[in-house]
């Protein structure tokens, strides 16, 4: 049941927000604090449910709850965790708790900040429901659910394109979702079950090689919309840019995450031969992403734009990992979601809290010199570049490191010489990662500074240290013991892959 | 053992956490005034290390802040106490390790990875124990010289932090056991040398010099990571001793290319050619880093794990043969470009790639313990003569040899300490640098002139010189037609071309050692003073820890003296003092006939191509850097265009359909009548027709 109380918190919350705001909760400053309160609250219920959860048996999914939901069509109620989504459960919940933390002082432009609390509650139940989701049709209504609260975040508290932008980010992953249903709907059907823990255990038994190789085509379009996967990226880098901080925050931790999450969770066990068939083209879109987001990173001049395009160069490290079909390359893809939650969340408040000081987020216009006019702002920065570019004893390093092995040696059926020049391009495509950060670094933070440097630049709130510090802390503790994430995805990776 | 292990490395590691997240406080607490303000508006835009502490040359030699309030002084405490706790344990290791010389390893977890296993393990053998003690103590030399040196520095925390964190990376590479974990440690020595290349990134050049030191080596640590994968993934382990007894399971072909993609890695950390260019640059950072980065961390690491691997090169000879051609031309194009160097600083580090060429060429020569001889010989040797320019240069305010000169009777100690390092960077005897050599030499004299055509192996394996792991090593190699193992000598089946190529290079370089030496030294320290001011002698604290250290840099040649291969040889010997006799008489003489002018000038219309080292620089600006930035720009127009273009494209396309079959729905009654009108008359047309 904890796993009910986890999606049900907040929304009792955003329902709670429905009252009008003269009998509950008048004034921002109020609704913030309930909203800190109430995602708190489930943040504490995703610790308890991480500290109740048998490690032993990680490959089995726990917590369960498994009620009839629609009968005459065979939908349930279906929730539970494993090892692969407890992870992705508490960081989104993290995340989210830290969104809050962040909105109590620096409340994005465009005030209705009620409205904007609601959202925010309704996106976390939408990701914590797609991550403990067990049925194909509801794993379907989650990840649909944060659709419409991110396209009114970005519509209404974004940049000055952010009409554009948010049409774009909601059409096109509607467009991306519509093939995913059908493809849902397809395994379903030839399947004659929803229940997605049946269909991993049966390993694409009872479907043909042609239902196989489309239900995968379909499920991995829509996916590798929300990933996103090369060329199907361009709505991220207009819905970065435009959306507010927390929106950013949200939009790279934890949305993106549902696409990889999704082919490992749906596509990959239930029609492995549809995976084996397209995997050496998710490997080659992947590789193709990872030098052609990198490339595009170093031609950015926007720092959240640029950001945003490093996000399809780790993506690309993520679904490299999972092409390859070996335990080794799904845990690389795991281990990378969540370091690509840690840091990349880090680096949007980052890249929010500059935009805040210096009121753009314009390299040319920023100028140089953050190490002098603003050190803890630019120190932090320099931590979360750092991390992000690869570095070994912080998070980045590990997916990327995990995802090459995978390729070296790809699963048996796959093409070896393919992915070993995979291997070799997404190598080269770490260096130029580190090229574009070392670039921004560079630009952004060393040189003199461009007089007059905005007045309170260097203080950074007590907020602000409050919604670093746990993300700072966790990019360390991975990164310096990667045993405590891969312990947790190993055993439940070898199960969903077949192996013993 | 292995705790004792774990322990140095994670001393140095915890102080470089204590002094990022609390160094100035530590002084508040203990009662010391910090240093300087907050860096809020402290700007710095000056010629590179001259300018770092514009403040702390005026003052000339009077005790700096941080020596007033010495014990009071908290990033120093946390920089020097755990450095100093590190270098004891790590000379209690190698006692140990002197008297009983087996290795001793142990794990501390094993990471499941769902493939080859990551364990956090820990060896040390005699290499280690070694490279050990030689990096704990350069790294306490660098951390006190440094109190004084980086005094007026208002970021001296942070910059002691990343010391520290330098120091415990390279340590990490030195004492560990899983290739995963080495690499963990090697790329982190990579971002320090970032952090600390870049540390007055005020100026733009410094910034730049850091951001091309990472991203050279990276380069090449791409291929030193793939290349690991290779190893890992084929003798299905990343533990070194296990991995180097299953050798012979894996392929040749892995091999050599597992060998190869290594090479890529130790070429850009050891600064070798085609990755050599970070080298010069970074010289931009504050000179104890310089210290420490040619000393023992960094550059060290490349030569060291060729060493702990050497069994693989072994059963890999072509890549032998690929690190003696690089060797040969980063020896004798360094040794060139040092000559006509004009700036202190990178005279020494053209010396530091042609002097780790000589230790690469030793290693490819199969003169294994020579190359670690010198590569310790080196590591004393040259942090003298870093600390000793970094006194010149912070009395001076300059690093250029035109601002130098005279300072002989100035700066006694200094010019001393100094002389000591020349000295043995020219190799002449009995200083450190002439025995090492001439190990070296010696070694590649034998592989020229006995190469393929040995008595039969013996069983007697002189890798075990210097009492270490290669005893342990070795016998797994298989001997044969791979590798000839003589009484003294194991000879890689390198082609004799390149092991003569090698000796005679390795000759040459002793003379161009020897002429660029004598002139930096006349330049420096001889005739008249060019510079402006009254120098005296550096800070006590500077000074004495040079004074220090250049008594090994004298006397470490002798320790040589137990193993037969690094004795010296008559022949090899004779010809080596001649050579530097030749050398150094050349540049006397021509600095002779005019004391006040450079004695480059010979070189004529030579001397701007080997000042810019062959524009080797400018060549991979134009093949590398504009291209991919270039390509970058390519991308971000075609993204735009192309791939978003077909985005909005559709969505454009869609809209206009949507006009073309909005039309009939116009909201005009008469065109809907017209509509009615002409159903009917196609419907009954159809029912009178087929019907």
């Amino acid at each position: 049941m904890i796993l009910v109380l986890l999606t049900a918190l907040p929304l009792l919350g955003a329902l709670a927000l429905l009252v009008p705001a003269g009998r509950f909760l008048p004034g921002d400053a109020a609704v913030v604090r309930f909203g800190a309160a109430v995602s708190g609250a489930t943040l504490l219920v995703a610790v308890c449910t991480a500290a109740v959860f048998d490690y032993g048996a990680g490959s089995r999914t726990q917590l369960g709850v498994n009620r009839s939901w629609a009968s005459s069509i065979g939908l349930r109620f279906h929730l539970g965790v494993d090892g692969i989504s407890l992870p992705l459960v508490v960081l989104t919940a993290l995340l989210t708790f830290l969104c809050f933390v962040h909105l109590a002082r620096h409340a994005p432009a465009g005030g209705r900040t009620r409205l904007l609390t609601g959202l925010l509650l309704v996106l976390e139940v939408g990701m914590l429901g797609t991550f403990t989701a067990l049925d194909l049709v509801l794993f379907f209504v989650f990840f649909e659910v944060v659709l419409v609260p991110m396209y009114a975040v970005i519509a209404i508290w974004g940049g000055p394109g952010r009409a554009d932008a948010a049409r774009k980010f909601i059409l096109y992953t509607l467009f991306g979702s519509g093939l995913l249903l059908v493809g849902m709907l397809l395994v379903g059907v030839k399947a004659g079950t929803l229940d997605m823990t049946v269909l991993a255990a049966r390993h694409g038994a009872g479907l043909s090689r042609g239902v196989q190789i489309g239900a995968f085509l379909l499920m991995g379009l829509g996916f590798a919309v929300k990933t996103p996967m090369w060329p199907l990226h361009t709505w991220l880098p207009d819905a970065h840019t435009e959306a507010p901080t927390v929106g950013s925050v949200l939009l790279a931790g934890a949305l993106l995450k549902m696409g990889t999450y999704g082919i490992i969770r749906v596509a990959l066990p239930s029609v492995p031969h549809g995976a084996a068939y397209w995997a050496p083209w998710l490997g080659l879109f992947a590789v193709i992403g990872i030098v052609y987001g990198a490339l595009a990173c170093l031609a950015q001049t926007d720092l959240k734009r640029l950001i945003a395009f490093s996000s399809v160069g780790h993506m690309g490290f993520v679904l490299l990992g999972i092409a390859t079909l070996t335990p080794v390359g799904v845990n690389a893809a795991l281990f990378g979601n969540i370091a690509h939650g840690l840091i990349t969340g880090l680096l949007f408040f980052v890249a929010g809290s500059v935009k805040e000081r210096y009121g753009t987020g314009d390299l040319r216009e920023l100028g140089g010199g953050l190490l002098s006019s603003a050190p803890r702002l630019a120190g932090t920065l320099t931590f979360a570049a750092v991390a992000s570019l690869g570095l070994p004893g912080l998070a980045g390093f590990w997916g990327e490191m995990l995802a090459l092995l995978g390729a070296y040696r790809p699963h048996a059926a796959l093409p070896r010489g393919t992915f070993v020049a995979f291997m070799a391009v997404a190598g080269l495509g770490a260096v130029l990662t580190a090229a574009y950060f070392l670039r921004l670094l560079s630009t952004l933070t060393h040189g003199t500074p461009r007089e007059p440097v905005p007045v309170g630049a260097a203080r950074i709130s007590a907020v602000e240290y409050a919604a670093w510090a746990p993300l700072v802390a966790g990019t360390l503790l991975v990164g310096l013991w990667p045993k405590t994430l891969l312990d947790v995805t190993t055993g439940p990776v070898r199960a969903l892959l077949g192996g013993g | 053992m292995i705790v004792l292990a774990a322990l140095i490395v994670l001393l140095p590691f915890a102080a470089a956490v204590a002094g990022l997240l609390a160094g100035p406080r530590v002084t508040r607490l203990l009662g010391g005034a910090p240093a300087t303000a907050a860096p809020e508006g402290h700007t710095v835009v000056t010629d590179a290390e001259a300018g770092a502490d514009p403040d702390a040359v005026q003052e000339g030699a009077t005790p700096p802040a941080a020596a007033r309030f010495g014990l009071r002084n908290g990033p120093a405490l946390l920089a020097c106490v755990p450095a100093g706790a590190a270098f004891v344990l790590a000379a209690i290791v190698g006692l140990t390790l002197w008297r009983s010389p087996h290795p001793r390893s142990g794990a501390l977890t094993v990471v499941d990875t769902g493939a080859v296993p990551i364990r956090v393990a820990f060896q040390v053998d005699g290499l280690a124990a070694l490279l050990g003690v030689l990096v704990c103590a350069v790294a306490l030399a660098v951390q006190l010289y440094s109190v004084a040196y980086m005094a007026k520095d208002p970021r001296y925390s942070s910059y002691a932090a990343f010391v520290s964190l330098f120091t415990a990376a390279m340590l990490l590479v030195v004492f560990s056991r899983d290739l995963l974990l080495l690499y963990v440690g090697w790329e982190i020595m990579g971002v320090c040398s970032y952090f600390l290349i870049g540390h007055h990134w005020e100026d733009r050049a410094n910034s730049r010099a850091a951001v091309k030191a990472f991203l050279v080596t990276r380069l090449g640590d791409v291929g030193f990571l793939i290349g690991i994968l290779v190893l890992g993934v084929g003798a299905s382990t990343f533990d070194i001793p296990t991995l180097l007894r299953r050798l012979d399971v894996l392929p040749h072909g892995t091999l050599v290319a597992a060998a190869l993609l290594l090479l890529a890695g130790v070429a850009g950390k050891s600064a070798q050619f085609p990755l050599h260019t970070w080298l010069p640059d970074a010289m931009a950072g504050p000179t104890p880093i310089s210290a420490l980065i040619h000393a023992a961390t960094m550059v060290a690491a490349g030569i060291y794990v060729v060493a702990r691997l050497y069994p693989l090169y072994l059963a890999a000879p072509a890549a032998l043969a690929v690190l003696g051609v690089l060797a040969v031309v980063s020896m004798v194009g360094a040794a060139l470009a040092a000559l006509a160097q004009d700036d202190l600083k990178r005279v020494l580090a053209y010396s530091t790639i042609s002097q780790l060429a000589v230790m690469a060429a030793g290693l490819a020569v199969g003169a294994k313990s020579a190359a670690i001889f010198h590569l310790v010989a080196h590591g004393a040797f040259k942090a003298v003569l870093f600390l000793a320019a970094g006194c010149v240069i912070f009395v001076t305010g300059t690093n250029l040899l035109a601002g130098h000169g005279g300072l002989r009777t100035r700066m006694p100690l200094t010019f001393a300490a100094m002389t000591v390092g020349f000295a043995a960077l020219a190799g002449v005897p009995p200083v450190s640098g002439w025995f090492s050599k001439d190990a070296v030499i010696e070694g590649a004299q034998h592989a020229a002139t006995h190469g393929g055509h040995l008595p039969a192996p013996g069983p007697h394996d002189a890798i075990s010189g210097l009492g270490e792991g290669g005893a342990a090593l070795s016998p797994h190699v298989k001997p044969g037609p791979i590798t000839i193992v003589s009484e003294t000598w194991t000879i890689p089946a390198i082609p004799t071309g390149i092991a003569w190529l090698i000796y005679l290079a390795l000759l040459l370089t002793v003379a161009l050692t020897a002429a660029y030496a004598m002139r930096a030294w006349l330049l420096t320290f001889f005739g008249d003073y060019r510079g402006t001011g009254e120098p005296r002698e550096a800070p006590r604290v500077m000074s004495w820890t040079i004074a220090a250290l250049a008594v090994p840099a004298a006397i470490l040649g002798f320790f040589g003296l137990g193993a037969d291969e690094l004795r010296p040889h008559p022949v090899s010997a004779l010809l080596g003092v001649a050579l530097l006799a030749a050398g150094a008489a050349a540049t006397y003489l021509v600095w002779k006939r005019d004391p006040a002018a450079d004695p480059a000038r010979v070189l004529g219309r030579v001397r701007p191509v080997l000042a810019r080292a062959f524009l080797v620089d400018e060549l991979y600006a134009a093949a590398v850097v504009r291209p991919v930035r270039r390509l970058a720009h390519g991308v971000a127009v075609v993204d735009r265009q192309d791939v978003d273009g077909a985005v909005t494209g559709t969505a454009r396309l869609t809209r206009r359909l949507a006009d073309v079959v909005r039309r009939p729905g116009g909201g005009d009654p008469q065109s809907y009548l017209t509509g009615v009108l002409a159903g009917v008359v196609v419907i009954v047309a159809v029912v009178v027709v087929f019907l």
